[in-house]
């Protein structure tokens, strides 16, 4: 009953999104107030109904209820309930499910809570969040039935990738989920604001804190990503320009460019058209990289299975959408009033350079996803990897980053050059000093990109703090603290990045037990190699005591093997102290007792992810300041009328 | 302009749209075909990988008769898995030189003392420049080169029971 009763509600949110664009289209087209008045409830209605559907499958997964055919193929009774919950949404259909569930919610969401927005535009952001939906609960219900039965069901079923048996899969890609879709909201804002050619600060503003939140929820999915790769693959990198990877980096950089401009039109009015066209691509990206995903056609270590129809189904999504929403900006944006001017030396003109910057990343990061394709269409089969992305995006990040410093030290509309010089002369004090430091320690043993790398980290951790200075820090507004700690992030994450980079140390072992390796000041004896036994896996587990002159802590590597499917994975064992983190991987076993060990110590990687953090932080301290602000002015006017 | 400008988004995600299309339709191709493929050799001097086996230089292996260059390391699991198929061919009356990868003379020998040895010569490429220069970049592969030293056939990954055949099919083309 559970599972008809999930493709019932679906069925019901599908067709009251039919019913929420047509209510909005009739309404807005004849200016029937009546029906625009139904809109509303519609939204909310198809929020819930999605919802309740994506709950329903949550149960059949946690109940193991082998009759359908999704929980069959992707679960099986002996797995941890953890794992269980999460493989509802690790394997195609769910997924898909999540995806318009959240759809659906931030619908429901937009509404109830957004009040800024004239009311033509928010009928017809409506309109547009349910024209896309459509699309979606087509794709589910036509090709993707995540609720199908089988007639003969199985005895237990086939298991979840080992791979993403592991804690980090339970939250990382329903935040990663919830931003990317999250950005469809300034998708139907755009489209709203087309149609009803209100571009403007108001929109603008309206518009922010979506575009924040979904940000944060895909900035702290990305960095959680990032970490569970980290660990769970056992490579010692943190970044692999694998598809999936670039597939959620390029709404972020696209939603990041989009945060920036739309300041700038909220501030200023300035960059109507550039944010409008942002705000489509920032989730244009989303579902290009849905599609590439999906599709197969690129291969990639997250590959779900693959199906050609659901590639050309999604593949007429894409066209129908973001083909229509490029080509209603190309009719449209025309008769949008160009936007208000501004100075040379401005706030705006760093944060256009800072668009910039981060579109040609964009733009590097999508040519390099599809170049493969790109030259199999003429014949040739190339791939492209990690030497390409970082050598191209690294020097451009680079810029990008001293931009980040500048930026908030210039006033808006108009500035001074020698101003500006003058308010930069500590940052460029503080990063000479870094150069000299690293240069006296460090010079010929680390290449140029980390040492750029750390001496623009420091500099622009100095800048980033700058903005509070000769401040009362109890009277700064939220939403500036909210920029001075993404900022500082960003800093610390490069940092990260750097002396990952610079000063990781490598060593590549095969000993047995009892045998003491020494590396990086780390001193490991090797005890004991012992078979332990988990919920749905056996595993060669290497018992060694580490220790750098204190006292030694017992680390125990894995090599995994699970039965239902049969695969083996790696569990690294990793020790973090204040000033970077050991990483030990067991390997296979060689000759004569011997065992292969990966070691490495890389100084102060944890950065990179704490920069994640405290960037996804400064994002929710601004949305929240801001939202608090406009909640305190609208209290303070009611009161002053009363 | 302006209205050019404002139209080229569209045009150029036109044309993405076609490159998917072209991507989604097109049958799966997932042979790599290397360019070396009737190309000589290129010239090279290693010295010897083995304690029993003489050193291998690219001049000698234009000696008029096919047979096939087998890149291998003592550390690569594969080419353990590919040992058996190796000697069948040699049994079979193949000959067969070797180039060992980022390897030690010590552990060559042991390699070929625990998995037998089919190989008539073993060049040392410590550093992979060789290998690279053969266009190979992983180990097992194996290479059909001709009479005149001319690359036939490259093989990516390890040869298994069922390539036997195929093999012997390529050194006979290449006579």
């Amino acid at each position: 009953m559970i599972a008809e009763t999930g493709l019932a509600a679906l069925w019901l949110a599908a067709s009251l999104a039919l019913l929420q664009l047509l209510l909005a289209f009739a309404g807005l087209k004849g200016g029937k107030s009546e029906l625009l008045a139904a809109v509303r409830p519609a939204a909310v209605a198809q929020g819930l109904l999605t919802a309740t559907a994506f709950a329903l499958l949550i149960i059949l997964f946690l109940r193991s209820d082998m009759s359908v055919l999704l929980v069959a193929t992707n679960s099986h009774s002996m797995k941890p309930w953890l794992y269980k919950f999460a493989g509802t949404w690790g394997n195609h259909e769910g997924s898909m499910l999540l995806w318009v569930t959240v759809m659906g919610v931030a619908g429901a969401a937009v509404a109830l809570f957004e009040r800024a927005l004239q009311r033509d535009a928010h009928m017809a952001t409506l309109g547009g969040q349910a024209a896309i939906s459509l699309g979606f609960y087509a794709f589910l219900l036509f090709s993707s039935n995540p609720f199908a039965r089988i007639a003969q069901p199985p005895a237990d079923g086939q298991g979840l990738n080992p791979l993403l048996q592991d804690p980090g899969l339970a939250f990382h890609p329903p935040t990663l989920y919830l931003g990317y879709v999250g950005l469809s909201v300034a998708f139907s804002f755009a489209i709203g604001a087309l149609l009803t050619r209100q571009v403007d600060a108001a929109f603008a503003r309206a518009m922010r804190p979506w575009v924040l939140a979904a940000w944060v929820l895909l900035t702290l999915g990305i960095t959680a990503g990032s970490y569970w790769a980290y660990y769970e693959l056992g490579w010692g990198g943190w970044w692999f320009w694998d598809p999936v990877e670039n597939a959620s980096l390029m709404p972020w950089l696209a939603a990041t460019a989009l945060l920036h401009s739309v300041t700038v039109l909220a501030t200023r009015d300035a960059l109507r058209a550039w944010t409008i066209m942002l705000a489509v691509i920032a989730f244009s990206m989303s579902m290009v990289g849905t599609f590439l995903v999906r599709s197969g056609i690129l291969t990639s270590v997250h590959a779900f299975a693959v199906d050609p129809t659901r590639g050309s189904f999604i593949l007429a999504l894409l066209a129908i959408y973001i083909g229509g929403a490029l080509a209603l900006f190309g009719w449209r944006i025309g008769s949008v009033r160009e936007g208000a001017p501004f100075e040379l030396v401005s706030r705006e003109t760093m944060l256009v350079v800072n668009n910039l910057l981060l579109s040609v990343i964009l733009g590097i990061v999508l040519i390099g996803t599809l170049y493969p394709l790109m030259t199999e269409a003429f014949g040739h089969k190339v791939s492209v990897g990690a030497p390409y992305f970082d050598r191209i995006a690294g020097p451009i990040a680079l810029a990008l980053m001293i931009a980040l410093a500048i930026g908030p030290m210039v006033r808006w509309r108009r500035d001074g050059a020698g101003a500006v010089g003058k308010r930069l002369l500590v940052p460029a004090v503080v990063g000479l000093v870094a150069v000299a430091v690293l240069a006296a320690f460090a010079w010929g043993r680390i290449g140029v990109l980390p040492f750029l790398g750390l001496v623009i980290a420091v500099a622009v951790g100095a800048a980033s703090i700058a903005p509070l200075w000769k401040r009362n820090l109890l009277r700064t507004p939220l939403f500036t603290w909210g920029m001075v700690i993404a900022h500082l992030g960003c800093a610390v994450s490069l940092a990260g990045m750097a002396c990952d980079s610079a000063f990781t140390v490598e060593k590549l072992v095969a000993a047995r037990p009892g045998d003491t390796i020494q590396t990086a000041g780390w001193t490991l004896r090797f005890i004991q190699i012992m078979p332990v036994a988990g919920d749905n896996w056996t595993a060669l587990q290497a018992d060694m005591r580490v220790d750098r002159g204190g006292t030694p802590v017992l680390i125990r590597p894995q090599s995994r093997f699970f039965a239902s499917p049969p695969t083996s994975t790696s569990e690294a064992a990793l020790l973090t102290r204040w000033d970077g983190q050991l990483y030990v991987v067991l390997g296979e076993e060689v000759e004569g007792g011997r065992w292969q060990l990966r070691i490495w110590w890389k100084p102060f990687v944890t950065l990179i992810w704490l920069g994640g953090v405290m960037i996804a932080l400064g994002g929710a301290l601004a949305l929240v300041g801001r939202e608090r602000r406009g909640w305190l002015m609208k209290w303070r006017a009611r009161r002053a009328l009363a | 302009m302006r209205k050019l400008w404002i139209w080229l988004p569209l045009a150029l995600f036109l044309a993405f749209i076609g490159l998917f299309a072209s991507g989604l339709f097109q049958p799966d191709d997932r042979i790599i075909h290397s360019r070396l493929v009737g190309q000589p050799l290129p010239a090279f001097t290693l010295p010897a990988g083995a304690s029993d086996r003489p050193a291998l230089a690219s001049a000698s292996l234009a000696n008029g008769k096919p047979r096939l260059l087998n890149i291998f390391a003592s550390w690569c699991v594969p080419c353990a898995a590919e040992a058996p198929q190796l000697m069948a061919l040699k049994q079979a009356g193949v000959e067969i030189d070797a180039i060992a990868i980022r390897d030690a003379r010590p552990d060559v020998d042991g390699f070929l003392k625990r998995y037998g040895n089919p190989y008539a010569r073993i060049g040392l490429d410590a550093r992979s420049a060789v290998q690279m220069a053969l266009g190979s970049s992983g180990v097992p592969e194996t290479f059909v080169i001709d009479g005149q030293g001319r690359i036939a056939y490259q093989h990516i990954g390890d040869i298994r029971a069922d390539d036997v055949p195929m093999i012997l099919d390529r050194l006979r083309d290449a006579q």
